[in-house]
């Protein structure tokens, strides 16, 4: 019964409607100029004072991006790109790193109070301490456009020996760790969209878990877009070392603008034996109006490689955003007995398009894999599940279980399931599942019947359809992530 | 490299039709239209989605030629495929045999020209190349209301004198309001070949096709065939493949239910081992509301082989009340086997019923146990589980001469295929 209620108070808080973080912030930006060469890579690089290794290792990106062909193969459609038409820097104007949240731009903080960020770190211990004294508060990165801004909590992680900065100060604090891992599990010429973030990427969280070391709280990073006419292009690195976890949680928004935005991120996990990563992402890109007209184009390479035996990685996504999404968070599993898992929430309405799903790459003896995707679509909107699942030769008694639902809200709108299987050991099993359905008329009959209108009644029952996956999320975020099925899902019914 | 070769190949089919183009027989139009596609557009290559588990690299690097008259007698080989006592079609090198050959009483069948059809579509590549090259096919006719029982369809095929040879034969199937057809077809041969057949079936209003289909060509034989049924309301096109034989080989069915409460069964079984790479692919297009598919496929893999389906259900806006379903499984009995399963629905109407299901494994340690307990032998024990496996996608052929037939065609394989 708490949950229908906790539905209905969701459904309430959000009648608002439309895209709420849809405002933008005034700030002096630094830009480079419009376009993408040689010297605009150099020219991050050296804004960054990075070290000789890594600008070399971005005009490699560079050549190899050049070489290389845009991706037509899933169900997306949109006018051409044109890469040279964006700024590929753009930081808000200060004098020197901010070296506390009190030299943070106020403006800045003010933005982040508006998309419910609390950065100062009081704010967050004052309103979480005396709720339940033992529920740990959450650090948190904010990345604002191409840089990180602000990170929080730094200190109290470094006790234990966990680093959490941004990419761009563990390249100098760090730079074994990071010369050692970045671009291990996506290599710069992975694809399209990789080259490119490897080329010019800003910025983005840098997570680093040693031996041993249980992550004392979750740790965050808040994406924003917010210059006109700038792409992001945001790195994260994630290493855990042997029996080390951490769960990480990322968010992202984007102003309402007429034209449309790329991101193209890039995020790479390293679990080392017996370790353990959380990803959970609520992606709440601007997704355009409704006849189609602006929203972000999200071209993501997210992998991870569970290295060690017995390590694991777990992927959650709740995909509202984004007028194109193009995402396939996946796992490399290579040591013997390491586990990926896979659960997915996307929402397309109106004209969104929605392409993604996750791989599962069988490497080593005994993994495992699990897949739960739930595709939601309204509108005219077109949400396509793509998967692969690979076992490898040498991939002894591995196991995959998939499990793919699909749900259309009108007769508009499309859902596609397009997963690959490909096995090449006896000894493993795959399983896959899938369904297309509408919402059952009964359901919506009993639902109707004790008094909820309709909208409130499609809320519930989707909220149920996704319910294998909302429970895999932290708390913080699964109710923000019910909130924004709610929203997202407002006016696509009846 | 592969692209190359692929295109050297395509040049060699080009070549041969501008060499005999004057002299080929039937709608030289359309032929001109499938060899200006198959310019255009030559062999489907390893970078397009739909052949991306289907690589023609090795059709390529063969020379195929024009067939020659056969001087050996193939009533041998006839024999030896001891076919059920029923009217049959039968084709040399994918020409009509009148001599070996049974022709039904009382239905209409045209042979001597390729049977083109109206409802091929040369963007398939291969459908381009059959239609630029086919010499001879049936047109097989069915009056409304009629149930013209069973037709078999032979093709035998043979190099000649070694000389590797292709042939595209064309065959169109129509079947009036309410008629019936079982057509069993039977594809075998020796030596090495290329068998491109195109098969078109329209069929009307209450009429039903049940297309039977046992493909157990020679293993140095490239089998690569196209149906297109289009189904109007009402109307069943129930089919079932069988592949056992060839090098390469790909089955592919485009089944289009165009009225109401039309219905398509594309069930399959593969058996393959050694070096043997075969594909059944298809795609269901519901495009009226209240239509139906079902599909079964099995594969059963060992040696080397390789095993691919892919399987596409579109829902089109309209069909709303579809019902759509799709099994694929697959037992992997050795360590070198590979199986790539790539089941698909593409959705567009909301009051649907679509699901799809997939399982890789080998045989269940437990049953196998179970059976060993009673004194079952291993071997014999294993097979009572494969055919336990393939039943499922066997028991529903309701035409027993033609089941027996299928069933001694896999005892048969199975006593060659190497024991894993």
């Amino acid at each position: 019964m708490a949950a229908v209620a906790e539905t209905l108070d969701t459904v309430a808080a959000v009648t608002e409607g439309g895209y709420k973080w849809g405002f933008s912030t005034d700030i002096e930006m630094d830009m480079a100029p419009k376009g993408l060469n040689e010297d605009i890579v150099r020219l991050i690089s050296s804004r960054k004072n990075e070290p000789a290794w890594l600008l070399e290792w971005r005009l490699k990106a560079f050549a190899l991006w050049k070489k290389l062909d845009e991706p037509n193969w899933a169900k997306i459609h949109h006018a051409p790109i044109d890469y040279q038409d964006l700024h590929y820097y753009a930081a808000p104007k200060k004098k020197q790193g901010p070296k506390s949240l009190d030299e943070v731009d106020p403006e800045l903080l003010k933005m982040y109070e508006k998309l419910g960020i609390p950065l100062k770190e009081h704010a967050i211990l004052a309103g979480v301490e005396p709720v339940e004294g033992e529920r740990p508060p959450i650090a948190i990165d904010a990345v604002f456009d191409s840089v990180s801004v602000a990170t929080t909590f730094k200190d109290t992680l470094a006790k234990s020996g966990v680093i959490f900065c941004p990419i761009s100060e563990a390249v100098h604090s760090h730079p074994e760790l990071v010369r050692q891992y970045l671009g291990s599990v996506v290599p710069a010429g992975d694809n399209y969209f990789a080259a490119l973030n490897s080329a010019v990427f800003s910025d983005g969280s840098f997570v680093f878990i040693p031996k041993g070391v249980r992550c004392p709280m979750e740790l965050s990073t808040y994406f924003r877009i917010n210059a006109r006419n700038t792409g992001q292009f945001e790195r994260t690195l994630i290493i855990v070392e042997d029996g080390g976890h951490v769960s990480y949680l990322e968010g992202c928004t984007a102003p309402q603008r007429d034209e449309n935005q790329l991101h193209a991120a890039v995020v790479e996990l390293v679990a080392l034996t017996d370790a353990t990563i959380k990803y959970s992402t609520v992606q709440n890109w601007y997704p355009g109006d409704a006849d189609g007209k602006g929203g972000i184009y999200n071209f993501v390479t997210k992998r991870g490689a569970c290295r060690g035996a017995r390590s694991k990685i777990s992927w959650t996504q709740v995909e509202t955003g984004s007028a194109i999404t193009w995402k396939y968070p996946s796992c490399v599993l290579i040591g013997d007995g390491s586990v990926g898992e896979f659960y997915s929430v996307a929402v397309t309405t109106n004209r969104q398009q929605a392409d993604t799903g996750t791989k599962m790459i069988h490497i080593g003896k005994n993994t495992k894999s699990t897949i739960v995707s739930k595709g939601i679509s309204a509108g005219r909107s077109d949400n396509t599940y793509r998967g692969l699942v690979r076992i490898m030769k040498n991939a002894d008694g591995a196991r995959n279980f998939t499990q793919c639902d699909s749900l259309l809200i009108g007769d508009q709108c499309g859902a596609h399931t397009v997963p690959y299987i490909e096995s090449r050991n006896p000894t493993a099993k795959t399983e896959h599942e899938a369904t297309t359905s509408k919402i059952a008329e009964d359901q919506l009959f009993y639902c109707r019947q004790r008094g909820l209108s309709q909208e409130d009644a499609v809320g519930l029952i989707v909220n149920g359809f996704c319910k294998d996956v909302l429970k895999e999320l932290p708390m913080e975020f699964a109710v923000e992530a019910q909130k924004l099925l709610a929203v997202s899902l407002e006016g696509s019914v009846g | 490299m592969s692209q190359t070769t692929l295109q050297a190949s395509a040049q060699g089919f080009l070549a041969r039709y501008a060499g005999l183009k004057s002299r080929f027989p039937g709608d030289n139009a359309q032929r001109a239209a499938g060899a200006d596609a198959f310019a255009r557009h030559g062999l489907p290559g390893p970078r397009e989605e739909a052949w991306r588990y289907t690589a023609l690299r090795p059709l390529a690097e063969t020379a195929f030629h024009e067939p020659v008259i056969l001087l050996s007698d193939t009533s041998a080989q006839l024999t030896a495929l001891a076919l059920p006592d029923l009217p049959r079609l039968v084709f040399i090198d994918g020409r009509f045999s009148a001599p070996l050959s049974r022709l039904p009483d009382g239905i209409s069948i045209t042979t001597g020209a390729p049977a083109f059809g109206h409802i091929a579509d040369n963007g398939e590549k291969l459908v381009a190349l059959n239609t630029m090259l086919a010499e001879d096919g049936a047109a097989i006719d069915i009056a409304p209301g009629i149930d013209a029982g069973t037709i078999l369809l032979v093709s035998l095929g043979a190099d000649a004198h070694g000389h590797p040879v292709s042939f595209h034969p064309r065959h169109a199937i129509r079947l009036g309001q309410g008629a019936r057809l079982t057509l069993a077809e039977i594809n075998s041969g020796t030596g090495v070949y290329f068998n491109n057949p195109v098969i078109t079936a329209e069929i009307a209003e209450d009429a039903t096709l049940v297309h039977l289909r046992e493909q157990r060509e020679a293993p140095g034989a490239f089998h690569l065939s196209t149906v297109f049924a289009k189904v109007a309301a009402r109307g069943t096109y129930d089919s079932f493949s069988l592949a056992l034989g060839g090098r390469l080989a790909r089955v592919q069915v485009h089944a289009h239910l165009a009225g109401e409460n039309a219905m398509a069964h594309l069930n399959a079984a593969q058996l393959l081992g050694a070096t043997q790479h075969s594909d059944f692919t298809t795609t269901v297009r519901h495009d009226a509301p209240s239509t139906a598919s079902r599909q079964t496929v099995k594969n059963v893999l060992t040696g080397h082989a390789k095993g691919v389906f892919q399987g596409k259900i579109e829902v089109a806006r309209i069909a709303q009340k579809t019902d759509g379903y799709q099994m694929n499984q697959t037992l992997l009995l050795s360590r070198d086997a590979e199986i790539d399963s790539k089941p698909q629905l593409e959705i567009y109407a909301d009051d649907v019923k679509c699901s799809h299901g997939c399982t890789v494994g080998e045989l269940d340690a437990d049953q196998l146990f179970y059976l060993r307990s009673r004194g079952v032998p291993e071997a014999d024990a294993r097979n009572i589980l494969i055919r336990a496996f393939l039943s499922e996608a066997l028991d529903p052929i309701a035409h027993d001469a033609m089941r027996d037939h299928m069933e001694s065609a896999i005892a048969a394989w199975w006593d060659k295929a190497p024991t894993p």
